[in-house]
């Protein structure tokens, strides 16, 4: 093998700016070897180092008292009582679901399932928020098919239930889709596992399938630059085998049980490059390994392709010494490869050997701490303020409101996701106790009374009218939507979905966001305990939408309390839940952007301390079994709410009379689809009504009495009114109309 | 009634997946004494009742179930259902049996080419089975399915030796019993959901009883197969 010389050039086909690899250069006190350069960039590299985010990552809130581990490992992990944890992360997959949405989603859901069950815990759910281009967008019905066949694909074989999620269609995603999985482990708190590579002599242990080519970051060399006789460059999607990672779930799971492991890691982006240094940092040692030792699918590898391979599948385990045995009759008996490949050493550097001879050696801390950090300037734009600008009073008003309202419910954004979920196993483990179609997911916890609640979401219409606003939003909306179904939010995870962060007006933005979501978070008391961060949005120079997805987990302490979305019988009454006020609130509204076809305006005010006395309430509401349901507003405003809790109970729609709870000098469009924060419609049975409203009295929740659950339609009285069964009809059928796919 | 001391075996294979739900609904809801038992086990000898849960063992890679069917407990399977042993198979379970010569006919893509999963109606066509004995003919059961190929095929003669033996013990039906097309959630060939072997002991079926064998979890119909099957074992001694 001839070696490459390594050359400024070389190093920026890496990724490496000019001062990095200067810096490599005197951190190295030579030149790095081509092995070495590969191992800088990709540790170095966005994805890996938060080099662009991490100063401002910093302003999260990230302890707690219920937090057992924050930022910083594979998975955050929450206290959920009884010796109980639950281990959770959301993680994006983004630009390989572009360039192949099977693959790239599938193998999404591989890594991030990989990334709890590292820590110990058992994946029992899956969530995913999706974004996609127009529906009418050539390429949007492909990528829909693939995305969601990928992530069934994955998630039903390996067996965990995809209970919940979120898709969106705009323009802003054409050239750039959003696919970002959550995944949620139970663990307990003595089984608990981390990266850590300690105790020296120790040795490190390779699990899982085999290394290939697949994957390999610098796929962007020429392949002349190697070998003459090596292969041509594989496709840089790697491909997911569900069923291998079934097999290394189990294995895993099973060695946790004993205690001869000190850490473990996924190989997951950077694979062996990224588990061994950070296990090596996280414990501040070194390790010493031997690739020949690497089991390998494929002949002739080289030092850096090995050490770059993305191969799916594969974890690193530090064991005690002297308890390999256990280690290799697990893996052995689920037919997986095992090999010891080198050993923990105490002197703070990495030491890769091959074929004899050394083909690497960098200090941990080099390529891990002195990692670059850079605080990036950040403007906001001047084309910022033409967007608020609207006229509203200007906007025509719809010739029948009735036709409009139904029309939103049937747009490929409200209408039903049965289309999707019904191709996810959501059932599977037998812990959904709230299936798919509700405001959150809730899953019981076997052998306990709880049951967790969990919902992902995202406006990013209103992050892109004002970052600061639509990131406090995101975090709010997530909190009151598993708030409506009892549960307290504990924690969250993040997936922070932004255009090229060199550019000022895009760091702004992610500035922003971080900055509303950290007010919003303060307010909750929720800490951010694990999440992720995807630059680069970007297609021919047009950005995404900011997209700081918020995936919220809840405990409900008793699961049987539990509540739903939708109206359950006849006569109840229907109430609505708000902060004291009488403004409409249409910047940003799906209102404003399906009917009138913008998406300007000032976003909705959030106010997160009514919205975190809201959640208590509805909290409270639901341990004293005062509600039948509890609905969060969102997107369509009241009405669309409304019909929503008549038209999505399993047991088929019901109708519902309510007045209008705006004043007459409100145009009736604006009143109806006005998104105004921090409200819910609730129902309940007329003889709950005084205690509820002596409940929502402490909390300082004003009611609006607004009318009854009945009949065959949905209506607000004196302006508009749908036929429930008419309305289901549309709805249902709306997201596979608007795709063009068979219901 | 519970199930206190039938001992039940679970299988595991390398895939398998609703092993878990299976065990939970044996042990933890109907109180029996469930095992899992690992696939490369050669004897059932000392089980009352084998269950085949659900899944994806070898991943479905060559075809469902046709890797399962070599393993070593499938030759305990089969000595045990051929000594009148009751063995259910669920889903994945039922494809192993198809594989292994149990249970005839075969399994092909649902027609939508779509997995689907959802809550079902079933309608109980057999009474005259270990597994349905509690449960009256023409009952009908809610039900959830979960799978890509459960679109049950089997040539004519086939399939009139089932209907004629009375062998087909469930078919997917309306809410109100009706067994019509649009109740038919994969193209099975007469809306076949489950069947039995000629000697009724070994029964197929695609939805997932194991799934709605607590009321919470949305319906509690799929524990009368349990409990049918349990009632079954003690009225038969040991």
């Amino acid at each position: 093998m001839r070696e490459i010389p390594v050359t400024p050039e070389l190093a920026r086909e890496h990724g490496l700016s000019a001062e990095e690899f200067e810096r490599i250069r005197s951190i190295l006190g030579r030149d790095p070897n081509i092995t070495e350069l590969g191992i800088f960039s990709v540790m170095w590299s966005e994805h890996c180092s938060y080099k662009s985010s991490r100063v401002h990552l910093r302003k999260f809130p990230t302890k707690g008292p219920r937090v057992l581990q924050g930022p910083g490992e594979n998975a955050g992990i929450v206290d959920i009582g009884d010796g109980l944890a639950v281990a959770f992360k959301m993680e994006s997959h983004n630009h390989p679901s572009y360039i192949e949405p099977y693959q790239g989603a599938a193998t999404g859901v591989g890594g991030i399932l990989r990334d709890v069950f590292t820590m110990g815990a058992r994946p029992i759910a899956l969530l995913d928020s999706l974004r996609f281009g127009r529906t009418d967008h050539p390429r949007s019905r492909y990528l829909v098919d693939g995305v969601v066949s990928g992530i069934a694909g994955y998630g039903n074989c390996i067996g965990v239930p995809t209970v919940g999620g979120e898709v969106y269609f705009d323009e802003c995603y054409d050239g750039n889709i959003l696919v970002n999985v959550f995944t949620l482990g139970v663990v307990r708190h003595d089984r608990i596992r981390r990266g850590y590579a300690s105790g020296v002599g120790n040795p490190v242990i390779y699990v899982g399938s085999k290394t290939g080519r697949d994957g390999i970051h610098g796929a962007t060399m020429a392949s002349e630059e190697f070998d003459e006789k090596s292969e041509e460059k594989r496709p840089t999607v790697q491909v997911g085998d569900p069923f291998t990672e079934k097999l290394l779930l189990e294995a895993c799971l099973e060695l946790m049980k004993t205690d001869a492991i000190v850490g473990i890691q996924d190989m997951g982006a950077a694979g062996l490059t990224s588990s061994s240094f950070e296990m090596a940092s996280r414990a501040g040692t070194g390790f010493r390994i031997d690739l020949d030792r690497v089991p390998q699918r494929e002949e002739g590898m080289t030092p850096y392709e090995l050490m770059l391979s993305e191969s799916q599948e594969r974890m690193l385990i530090v064991a005690k010494k002297g308890r390999e045995r256990e280690v290799f009759e697990i893996f052995e008996k689920w037919d997986l490869d095992v090999s010891v490949i080198g050993y923990v050493t105490g002197d703070g550097v990495g030491r890769i050997r091959m074929g004899g001879g050394n083909v690497a050696e960098i200090p941990i801390a080099a390529v891990t701490d002195e990692a670059p950090v850079y605080n990036r300037p950040s403007a906001r734009p001047e084309s910022q303020d033409a967007l608020s600008r609207l006229d509203f009073s200007a906007l025509p008003f719809p010739s029948d409101l009735s036709e409009t309202w139904k029309r939103l419910m049937g747009c490929a954004e409200m209408a039903d996701k049965r289309w999707i979920y019904r191709q996810y196993d959501h059932m599977i483990r037998t812990n959904t106790l709230v299936l798919p179609g509700s405001d959150a997911a809730v899953l019981r916890v076997k052998g306990t009374r709880k049951g967790i609640a969990l919902s992902v979401d995202c406006n990013s219409r209103y992050c892109f009218l004002d970052p600061y606003v639509g990131g406090m939003i995101a975090v709010c909306e997530s909190a009151r939507n598993v708030a409506c179904s009892g549960a307290e939010p504990i924690g969250l995870s993040d997936c922070l979905n932004f255009g090229n962060p060199e550019k000022p007006e895009i760091m702004w933005q992610f500035r922003s966001a971080i900055e509303g979501m950290a007010k919003a978070c303060e307010a909750f008391q929720v800490p951010v305990v694990s999440g992720n961060v995807s630059f680069y949005n970007e297609t021919k120079g047009k950005g995404i939408h900011p997209t700081p997805t918020v995936a919220m987990v809840g405990l409900l302490e008793d699961a049987s309390v539990r509540l739903v979305q939708w109206f359950r019988g006849e006569g109840d009454l229907v109430f609505l839940a708000d902060a004291d006020r009488s403004t409409v609130e249409l910047g940003g509204s799906l209102y404003l952007n399906e009917i009138h076809g913008k998406v300007e305006g000032i976003p909705p005010e959030s106010d997160p301390a009514h919205e975190a006395r809201l959640c208590r309430f509805l909290r409270e509401a639901a341990q004293r079994k005062l509600l039948s349901s509890a609905h969060d507003l969102a997107e369509g405003g009241l009405a669309c709410a409304l019909a929503e809790s008549c038209i999505t109970r399993p047991e088929g729609p019901i109708g519902a009379k309510i007045r209008n709870p705006f004043p007459e000098s409100i145009r009736a469009d604006f009143a109806m689809f006005s998104e105004n924060q921090g409200r819910a419609l609730l129902s309940c049975p007329p003889e709950k009504k005084a205690a509820l409203l002596a409940a929502a009295g402490e909390f300082r929740i004003k009611m609006e009495e607004l009318g009854a659950v009945g009949g065959t339609w949905i209506e607000i009285e004196g302006i508009a009114r749908l036929d429930a069964q008419e309305t289901e009809s549309s709805w249902r059928g709306g997201l596979a109309g608007a795709l063009g796919f068979e219901g | 009634m519970t199930g206190q001391a039938m001992k039940i075996a679970v299988l595991v294979f390398p895939g398998s997946n609703c092993d878990h739900d299976a065990y939970h609904a044996l042990k933890h809801v109907l109180s029996a004494d469930a095992r899992f038992v690992w696939h490369k086990e050669g004897s059932l000898a000392e089980f009352d009742a084998a269950v085949i849960p659900g899944g994806f063992t070898y991943g479905d890679y060559l075809r469902t179930g046709a890797m399962a069917k070599l393993s070593p407990v499938m030759g305990a399977v089969r000595g045990f259902a051929d000594a009148g042993g009751p063995v259910i198979g669920i889903c994945n379970g039922f494809q192993i049996l198809l594989e292994a010569g149990l249970l005839p006919g075969a399994m092909i893509a649902n027609e939508s080419l779509k997995f689907i999963c959802d809550y079902k109606y079933i309608k109980t066509e057999t009474s005259g089975t270990p597994f349905t004995r509690g449960i009256p003919e023409n009952a009908v059961l809610r039900v959830p399915i979960a799978h890509y190929q459960g679109n049950y095929y089997a040539d004519r003669e086939t399939l009139a030796g089932l209907e004629e033996n009375g062998q087909v013990v469930f078919r997917y039906c309306d809410a109100a019993g009706n067994v019509t097309p649009d109740a038919n959630p994969n193209g099975s060939v007469g809306n076949i959901a489950g069947i039995c072997n000629a000697s009724r002991n070994v029964l197929g079926m695609m939805p997932h009883p194991e799934r709605c064998s607590e009321a919470e979890m949305g319906s509690a119909d799929g524990r009368r197969l349990f409990t049918s099957m349990i009632q079954w074992l003690k009225e038969r001694g040991r």
